[in-house]
C-alpha cells in the first residue's frame, strides 16, 4: 500500500474558500441551504457553510443526508448497510441546495442523494460540490463546484482526511495497492 | 442478517452487540418515520407476510406499516379466515406461503416454538410476533428503546436527540402482572439483563414462574417492595380467560392488589419512574385511567417505537443478499 498526498491542510482550506466564492456566484441570490452526505461530506459542509458567512454575511442552514436506505446494490450485498442519521431539520422545498460531498466517483451516492432529497420538498435548484472529481462515473451526473479534478485509475482509493473525524491533519490522499 | 442471525425468535439468542444493532438501527428508521413523505425505496421489490394464527391487531398493523415505510410489499394472512380452520397443518400452511416466495415471514402463533419450527423449515427469513408464553421478540426490543429514550431524557441528554442505550445499564426495571404466561416478560427479562438493567418481576405467587431467579430476575410477592426505587415499572396485561381461573379470582382483587392507581403511583414510585404497558390496556385492572394518560406514561412512545424497531428488524433481514440457502438448515 503506497499513500500520496494530493492536497495538503492549506490547500483544502484554499479550495473551500474559492468553493464558497463560486457557489455564490451560481446560487445567484438563490435561498440557500447546504446538505452534507455522510460520512465524508458532513465536516465540509460544516466547513462549506463557515466559509460562505464569511463571504456572504449570511449563515445558512445545514442538514445532513445519510444514503444507506436509497443505494442500488442492497439486494447484492451479503449484509445490509449501517444507516446514519438524516438530518434535515428545514423545508427545502423553494431553496437552491448546496449539496456536498467528497469524493465524487461512480455518480451512485449522488443519484442517491438526490432521490432522497426530493423526498423532503421540492427544491429549486440543487448544486453539487466536491472536493474531489476523480473520474470514474458510472451515471450521468456532474459536479456544479470542484475543488480539484483527478484522473485516479479503478484500482486506487482517494482519501479526504479530516481532523474533524479523528486525522492527525486535514489532507488528501491517493492510495495505490503495492506490490509487495 | 441481525450479527450471526437469518431469523428472529427470541431476545434469549441474541448477544448483546446484536440488540444494539438493531435499537441503534431504530434511531434512524423512527427519523423516517417522522418525515413528512414516510416512504424509503429500501426494500422495493420485497414481499413480507404477517402470518397471525392469533389474534392482533397492534403487533399486525406496526409489523405492515413498517414494511410499507420501507416499500416492502406487505399481505396479511389470518388464521381465522383460512384453511387453518378447515384443518391444514401448521407445516403445509407454511410451504404454502412459502411457495409464494416472499423475502420474510412475520409469525404469530398460540404456542411457543411454532416460529422456530418454521424458521427451521423455510428458505426464507422468519420473524417471531410473539409465540405462546415463549417470546415476543420486537416488543422486548421497543420497550428497551422506549426506556433508554426515557433515561437518556431524565439524565439531561436532548429531547429528541438519539437514545443512549449505555442508560439501560445499572437501571431498575419492574414487571408486574402474569409474568408465568407473558412472553412480553421473557423477551424484556432477557434484554434487558444482557443491556445490564436489574428486573425485578412481581404477581401473584401463581403467575410467577418457579426458577426465574435463575435467569436473573428478583421475585416480589408485594406491589409496593417492588416499584419503590424502581425506575420504569412495566405492566402486564392480565388476559381475561384466566380470570375466574384458579390463578387469579377475580378482577376487582387483581387490581386493589396488583394494580397501579394515582395514589400508589404517587406515594410510592420515583419522581422519575416511567410506566409502561404492551396493550392493550384493560382500564381499571392493571392501571387506572389517569395512570394510564397521566405523564408518566409512555404508553403511546412504545406504539411509536415499535414501528421504527420494526422497520429495524425488517431492515436487517430482508435489506441484503439472500443468505446461502445452504444455511437454511443451520439453526440461526
Amino acid at each position: 500500500m503506497r499513500e500520496q498526498v494530493v492536497m495538503n491542510a492549506e490547500a483544502i482550506e484554499r479550495h473551500l474558500k474559492r468553493m464558497a466564492r463560486e457557489v455564490l456566484e451560481r446560487a445567484r441570490g438563490g435561498d440557500l441551504a447546504i446538505v452534507g452526505i455522510r460520512r465524508g461530506g458532513v465536516h465540509l459542509a460544516k466547513r462549506l457553510r463557515f466559509d460562505l458567512a464569511q463571504a456572504s454575511g449570511k449563515e445558512v442552514p445545514l442538514g445532513t443526508l445519510d444514503i444507506a436506505l436509497y443505494r442500488d446494490d442492497l439486494s447484492e450485498r451479503p449484509n445490509a448497510p449501517v444507516v446514519g442519521p438524516t438530518d434535515i431539520q428545514f423545508s427545502v422545498t423553494g431553496k437552491t441546495i448546496v449539496l456536498v460531498d467528497d469524493v465524487l466517483y461512480t455518480g451512485r451516492t449522488v443519484r442517491a442523494a438526490l432521490d432522497e432529497l426530493v423526498d423532503f420538498g421540492r427544491p429549486r435548484r440543487v448544486l453539487l460540490v466536491v472536493l474531489v472529481d476523480r473520474g470514474g462515473r458510472e451515471l450521468p451526473i456532474a459536479p456544479d463546484v470542484v475543488g480539484a479534478q483527478l484522473e485516479v485509475p479503478e484500482p486506487e482509493q482517494v482519501e479526504v482526511r479530516l481532523v474533524e473525524e479523528g486525522a492527525g491533519v486535514d489532507e488528501v490522499i491517493v492510495r495505490t495497492r503495492g506490490q509487495a | 442478517m441481525i450479527g450471526r442471525h437469518r431469523h428472529l425468535i427470541g431476545l434469549e439468542d441474541l448477544s448483546r452487540e446484536e440488540i444494539l444493532l438493531v435499537l441503534a438501527l431504530a434511531t434512524s428508521m423512527k427519523e423516517v418515520l417522522r418525515r413528512p413523505l414516510k416512504k424509503v425505496p429500501t426494500l422495493r421489490g420485497k414481499a413480507v407476510v404477517n402470518l397471525f394464527f392469533e389474534a392482533s391487531t397492534r403487533t399486525r398493523t406496526s409489523f405492515e406499516t413498517a414494511a410499507k415505510i420501507l416499500s416492502a410489499d406487505a399481505v396479511n394472512w389470518t388464521a381465522s379466515s383460512s384453511s387453518v380452520s378447515k384443518g391444514e397443518t401448521l407445516l403445509d400452511t407454511a410451504r404454502n406461503i412459502e411457495a409464494m416466495r416472499p423475502d420474510l415471514l412475520v409469525i404469530r402463533h398460540p404456542a411457543g416454538g411454532a416460529p422456530r419450527f418454521i424458521a427451521d423449515r423455510v428458505g426464507c427469513s422468519v420473524v417471531s410476533a410473539g409465540d405462546g408464553a415463549h417470546e415476543h421478540p420486537s416488543q422486548g426490543l421497543l420497550d428497551m428503546y422506549t426506556l433508554a429514550e426515557h433515561f437518556t431524557r431524565n439524565s439531561g441528554g436532548a429531547k429528541d436527540g438519539a437514545p443512549d442505550f449505555a442508560t439501560l445499564s445499572g437501571r431498575t426495571v419492574t414487571i408486574v402482572g402474569d409474568v408465568t404466561h407473558s412472553r412480553v416478560a421473557r423477551s424484556n427479562l432477557h434484554g434487558l439483563l444482557k443491556l445490564g438493567a436489574r428486573v425485578r418481576v412481581c404477581g401473584p405467587p401463581t403467575m410467577i414462574p418457579p426458577g426465574i431467579e435463575a435467569l436473573g430476575a428478583s421475585v416480589y410477592y408485594h406491589l409496593r417492595p417492588a416499584v419503590e426505587g424502581a425506575d420504569a415499572v412495566m405492566m402486564l396485561r392480565i388476559q381475561h380467560e384466566r380470570i375466574g381461573d384458579p390463578l387469579l379470582p377475580g378482577t376487582r382483587e387483581y387490581s386493589k392488589i396488583w394494580g397501579l392507581n394515582e395514589k400508589k403511583v404517587n406515594e410510592w414510585l420515583s419522581p422519575s419512574c416511567a410506566i409502561l404497558h404492551p396493550g392493550p390496556i384493560n382500564r381499571g385492572v392493571e392501571l387506572s385511567p389517569e395512570v394510564a394518560d397521566g405523564p408518566r406514561s409512555v404508553i403511546l412512545e412504545q406504539v411509536e417505537n415499535g414501528v421504527a424497531v420494526r422497520m429495524a428488524i425488517l431492515y436487517l433481514l430482508a435489506g441484503a443478499a439472500p443468505a446461502e440457502p445452504a444455511e437454511g438448515a443451520a439453526r440461526a
